[in-house]
């Protein structure tokens, strides 16, 4: 099944011996010229690239507190190295989050402290851990900036906070700086700009896809649910994973969203110009392109004259929609102010369970005996709710609204202490399928546990990335790609629909 | 005073020097370069006082090292809190006995607890000194320098525990010279080698302070996944260059 060998499940997760260089040959895909112009960066190694790098980390030093702190603070504890998914799922060292930083790190400490000059004079610039950029160096910051999904587990645990995910989207920043781009993200983000979604799917695709999913649930239910694009005036915008439109399980979900929509009674639409939730921009760690694909949002609300924004589930997509979408697209005072921008549609379908607007046969849900998945962008770099840790409880009560069997995987494996399904932050590619199955090592494992002793049989999450990838990966390890479920598939599948008088 | 006393004399108000002006200009630095996104490690408080109390835990229990590594914990918990006992008993060579301070400094619980605190510290900074050595994935990440500022602050650790517990020093003489440093009234020093060494080693700490990883602890309290307050959907988070890039795209629509 796999050209690599793939790991054992542990019965209790063991922090594995170091295995030196057992993931060097691991490296995406190279993107090409094409892919690199649209977002602005070189086509190919630029000449004097040396000098560049230097360049662009003193730019992105000076633009990003997070990066100079974080190259400064770090005291080399050990904190950090049993952390990462990457470590567990593959012992390669420079998979420990310290030993990917110091890969940029160290290039810092000889160009830009006056201990690392020192040293680096003297000829022994090992010393103080410090380093000159060479080709074989950025090969290894090519390699081992794609082995990290950005997850963020690591800062949880640092005494500093240092976050991995800042000094490898930086480093990626740099590296498409000097032409040296990853072509899965870039490919991506152009598709974003030319047509609107990952995907590449256009208007009247869009119209098309909808159209048979109203037919479908219309079939099923006997019940017209509505899927509507680009209506002008509609209060609500619905802002999607582009995965979502037919994707399993992920259209499950859409069409558990609309169901719910039904249900309360919303106005509401997609937009075929911001038909996308997700922003590849962050993975990359480009401001400029994720303001530029998140302005499409901003644009379609005002196009679409909506008065609330409604985030579809997606991981990284509501950290960005969550955190930074009113830095980047805002503000948003045109919008209607009794309401956060933007709701996650958790927080939405919740609300409307508190309201007490929706009905539901948990019963239709008995045949599965579910576990959650928090992603990791959702649990450690956002919240929903009022409250600290709403991410944690809402998607949860949601579920247990619609679900009579719930069981947790254990508490070091969720919540803030989350493991990433092993390929958000650019990785969900079939070039990088070896570290994606083994960064999927710890979930698994904690997986397996519940599945044998509570008898679980499903783990919704609410991420396009995690379905994607545990569809993908969880069959390496014994698990079938239908037991991972979207959260409001579980929701759409319980939901007690009313029926109009033209529905008869 | 002996050529000996006018080079500490020297040493200790350049080691100073470098080390408030260098503290201060990282500080500067960190304070001015602007966090351009929302990025706090959630879950965050919602509110400034929040953040307080989020960075206190941080600051007084290392509460992420808590949650990380017992071992690790421990014993970085232990050196760092008799760093501070000892701070505080190495203050009654600084203050002189008519200061307001004085009963509060001058006092025997106090004093054995800065004492007995040397020997905390020397465990703590032994523990991981061994992490070190015997943790595959720590020695990993080890530098000779991560080392070597181990050895440093074992060394002054261990002088000063020697003048407290085996050989005293004269510290009625050592208390004028550093009354003398502060009021530029230069005294000489005690001509004894366990103290010349430890002061000379603490000057030496000083100077690297703001070049090394002993920045971490200046570095807390700006680190952005710490710091901020989670509250991006009711605050707009702007910075300076974001901002920027903003009324360049009006104008140019304009």
């Amino acid at each position: 099944m796999a050209d690599f060998e793939v790991p054992e499940l542990q019965e209790i997760p063991v922090i594995p011996k170091l295995k030196e260089g057992a993931m060097a040959h691991s490296s995406p895909f190279i993107s090409k010229e094409q892919f690199q112009i649209p977002l602005g960066y070189p086509g190919e190694l630029v000449e004097n690239w040396e000098e560049k790098v230097y360049e662009k980390m003193d730019d992105l030093r000076k633009r990003y507190r997070s990066f100079q702190v974080y190259l400064d603070a770090c005291v080399k504890c050990g904190a950090c190295t049993d952390k990462c998914h990457y470590y567990l799922g593959t012992s390669d060292p420079k998979n420990m989050p310290v030993a990917r930083q110091d890969l940029l790190r160290k290039v810092y400490r000889g160009k830009f402290t006056a201990a690392g000059k020192f040293w680096t004079k003297l000829g022994m610039p090992w010393m103080v851990g410090a380093a000159e950029m060479t080709k074989e160096l950025l090969d290894e910051w090519y390699s081992y900036f794609h082995q990290c999904s950005q997850c963020r587990r690591c800062s949880v645990y640092c005494p500093y906070g240092i976050d991995t995910a800042e000094i490898s989207m930086a480093a990626r920043e740099i590296m498409d700086s000097v032409g040296v781009g990853q072509k899965y993200c870039n490919e991506i983000i152009g598709k974003v700009f030319k047509i609107g979604n990952n995907l590449g799917l256009p208007q009247p695709a869009l119209v098309d896809t909808l159209e048979g999913l109203e037919e479908e649930v219309q079939e099923d239910t006997g019940v017209a649910v509505k899927f509507p694009l680009d209506v002008k005036g509609a209060d609500i915008l619905l802002v999607t994973p582009s995965a979502d439109f037919f994707a399993e399980p992920h259209v499950d979900g859409l069409i558990g969203y609309a169901k719910v929509f039904h249900e309360t009674g919303a106005s509401w639409t997609m937009s075929s110009h911001a038909s996308e939730a997700g922003n590849f921009g962050m993975f990359i760690g480009s401001y400029e392109n994720m303001r530029r694909v998140s302005r499409r949002i901003r644009e379609a609300a005002i196009e679409l004259g909506v008065k609330r924004i409604v985030f579809g589930e997606c991981g990284h997509a509501w950290r960005i929609a969550y955190s930074f979408l009113n830095t980047l697209a805002g503000p948003w005072d045109f919008l209607d102010p009794n309401y956060p921008v933007p709701q996650h549609i958790c927080e939405y379908t919740y609300d409307a369970i508190q309201a007490g607007k929706l009905k539901f046969d948990k019963s239709q849900n008995d045949w599965r005996t579910m576990t959650f998945h928090d992603s990791c962008n959702v649990a450690r770099a956002s919240r929903m709710g009022p409250k600290p840790g709403g991410q944690f409880e809402i998607p949860r009560a949601v579920i247990k609204a619609v679900c009579n069997n719930f069981h947790d995987m254990p508490a070091e494996t969720i919540g803030e202490a989350t493991f990433c399904c092993g390929g958000g932050g650019g990785l969900l590619t079939d070039d990088l399928m070896e570290i994606r199955v083994k960064g999927a090592k710890p979930r698994a494992e904690a997986l397996k546990s519940v599945v044998e002793e509570q008898g679980v049989t499903h783990m919704a999450a609410i991420c396009a990335i995690c379905k994607s990838q545990f569809t993908k990966v969880l069959p390496y390890y014994g698990f079938t790609m239908d037991q991972i479920v979207s959260v409001h598939q579980l929701v759409g599948d319980a939901i007690v629909l009313t029926k109009s008088d033209s529905d008869e | 005073m002996t050529a000996l006393s006018y080079f500490f004399v020297f040493l200790f108000y350049a080691a100073t020097a470098v080390f408030v002006i260098g503290v201060a200009r990282k500080i500067m630095q960190y304070a001015r370069t602007p966090a351009p996104l929302k990025i706090p490690t959630t879950p965050a408080p919602v509110t400034q006082t929040g953040v307080v109390f989020r960075m206190a835990r941080e600051v007084v229990l290392f509460s992420s090292l808590f949650k990380s590594n017992k071992w690790t914990w421990v014993f970085g918990w232990m050196f760092h809190f008799a760093l501070l006992l000892a701070f505080v008993r190495h203050l009654r060579y600084a203050i002189s006995s008519d200061n307001i301070l004085w009963p509060l400094i001058n006092n025997s619980l106090v004093l054995a607890a800065g004492q007995y605190g040397a020997l905390a510290m020397l465990l703590g900074l032994t523990g991981l000194f061994g992490r070190r050595i015997f943790v595959d994935r720590v020695r990993y990440i080890s530098a000779p320098s991560d080392y070597l500022m181990l050895i440093l602050i074992f060394a002054i650790a261990t002088t000063g525990a020697m003048m407290s517990f085996v050989t005293h020093t004269d510290i009625v003489q050592l208390k004028s010279f550093v009354l003398g440093l502060i009021w530029f009234n230069w005294q000489p020093l005690p001509n004894d080698g366990l103290l010349i060494t430890h002061l000379a080693l603490v000057a030496l700490l000083m100077l690297i302070f703001p070049i090394s990883k002993l920045l971490h602890a200046p570095g807390l309290f700006f680190s952005p996944t710490r710091n901020q307050v989670d509250n991006p959907r009711e605050k707009r988070h702007i910075s300076p260059w974001g901002q920027a890039i903003d009324d360049a795209e009006a104008k140019a629509k304009a």
